[in-house]
């Protein structure tokens, strides 16, 4: 490596470890989630560097983007009062230090035969890569050869918005929005479904895919929403219901299929591995945006009646 | 026979708009961190990015294999001065609604 890749490289990490520290440390809670913004787009370049661009836009559109909105939107549903109280550090502090530890063990563990970069199931992969109906490694894992944990995923966010619909969260009333705001998102929205819609087409061949994909026409979603130019959103309205509950029974109903087709659960019959997986992914990109767009926006009072 | 010449041209002219480029995107953080109030950080911190990314655009087009390259740039730069312009209008408009709240925030930070 040469020298300027050297400085880059340290930069970068260095920024991401201050980051880090300073997300935790900061005294302002609305400075610390900026902050957890910026690390997770730095920690998504250095994801770029270091050759795993899957991992680069997951983090980008996922941990900066999404769960920064996220925690935006939880801030401002935070009372005035417990924003400015300051945990001391207190009893909990031991315990969570000793489970951090742990925790960082077992990563360590993890981690450190990966440099080596002599893992059998590299190999595997690429052996297997031509009965997998996609051009893409990353793709292939995620869809075919491990089809149970996307899956997984998926009923994963399900439970979590279940679980948000349970806690009734109330809304602030939305301020009237700004007319230089409505016109930029009426030009972003439609990029969004552009950019979303590639990000999934191309996840077949190259990296992309449904998660990356719907965190995108969510973020679309979410700016028409915020900017009043789309009605409210509920858990009542039948096509939010299908849109939401369609990746999870779209890819459960092929799983059984092939299973009644002797292929086994979750596995696809010859020949028809490419466009299964494609019709999972369009599901899933559909039922993750629409997901992610209700956790952020949430359902208004009005719309719950 | 053009080519050759025109090249190496192009290479040290690209020269000249990165680094412009660069003073562009130093001038605007060292701005937003010493500028006394909101809007004149604003100022700064938008310059740094039209300007600065303009120029590093200019910069690097001059150098691009190709015009799918130069393009995509171009496109990225224009996204870029949209959501920036945007942006500073609704923090100075945030700014100017809590006037004194903004200030003691920013100083924080």
């Amino acid at each position: 490596m040469s020298l300027h890749e050297w400085m880059l490289d340290g930069t970068l990490g260095l920024l991401v470890l201050i980051l880090a520290v300073a997300v935790l440390h900061v005294r302002s809670l609305y400075i610390s989630i900026v902050l957890f913004i910026a690390f997770g787009l730095l920690l998504a370049l250095i994801w770029a560097r270091l050759g795993a661009p899957d991992l680069a836009l997951a983090e980008a559109a996922i941990g900066a983007g999404l769960t920064g909105t996220l925690l935006l939107a939880a801030y401002g549903r935070v009372s005035e009062r417990r924003r400015k109280a300051e945990e001391p550090l207190d009893w909990h502090a031991g315990p969570a230090l000793l489970l951090s530890l742990i925790i960082a063990v077992i990563l360590m563990r993890a981690v450190w035969p990966l440099p080596d970069l002599d893992s059998a199931l590299v190999p595997a992969v690429a052996d297997q890569m031509a009965q997998s109906g996609v051009g893409h490694p990353v793709t292939a894992v995620l869809l075919s050869f491990r089809a149970w944990d996307t899956l997984l995923e998926l009923l994963v966010l399900l439970l979590a918005f279940m679980a948000v619909r349970q806690l009734l969260p109330s809304l602030p009333r939305q301020p009237e929005a700004w007319p230089l705001l409505q016109a930029w998102s009426r030009l972003l929205a439609p990029l969004s479904v552009l950019i979303g819609g590639y990000l999934l087409w191309r996840g077949s061949a190259d990296p992309g895919g449904a998660f990356q994909a719907g965190a995108l026409l969510a973020a679309g979603a979410i700016l028409l929403r915020l900017t009043g130019l789309l009605p409210a959103l509920g858990w009542h309205h039948f096509w939010i219901r299908a849109l939401i509950l369609g990746g999870c029974m779209v890819f459960l109903a092929i799983g059984v299929a092939g299973y009644w087709l002797g292929t086994g659960f979750l596995g696809y019959a010859d020949g028809w591995a490419g466009p299964l997986i494609l019709l999972i992914e369009v599901f899933a990109t559909l039922s993750i945006a629409t997901t992610l767009t209700l956790l952020v926006i949430g359902e208004t009072r009005e719309v719950r009646e | 026979m053009g080519m050759t010449v025109i090249t190496p041209l192009l290479y040290w002219l690209s020269w000249i708009f990165l680094l412009l480029s660069a003073g562009f995107f130093i001038a605007g953080t060292v701005g937003m961190l010493r500028f006394p109030d909101i809007y004149s950080r604003l100022h700064a911190v938008t310059k740094a990015d039209t300007l600065g990314l303009g120029l590093l655009v200019i910069g690097l087009s001059l150098r691009a294999d190709d015009l799918y390259s130069v393009g995509i740039m171009i496109l990225i730069w224009l996204l870029v001065m949209g959501s920036g312009a945007t942006a500073c209008q609704l923090l100075a408009r945030y700014g100017r609604e809590s006037e004194g709240d903004t200030e003691a925030d920013d100083v924080a930070s």
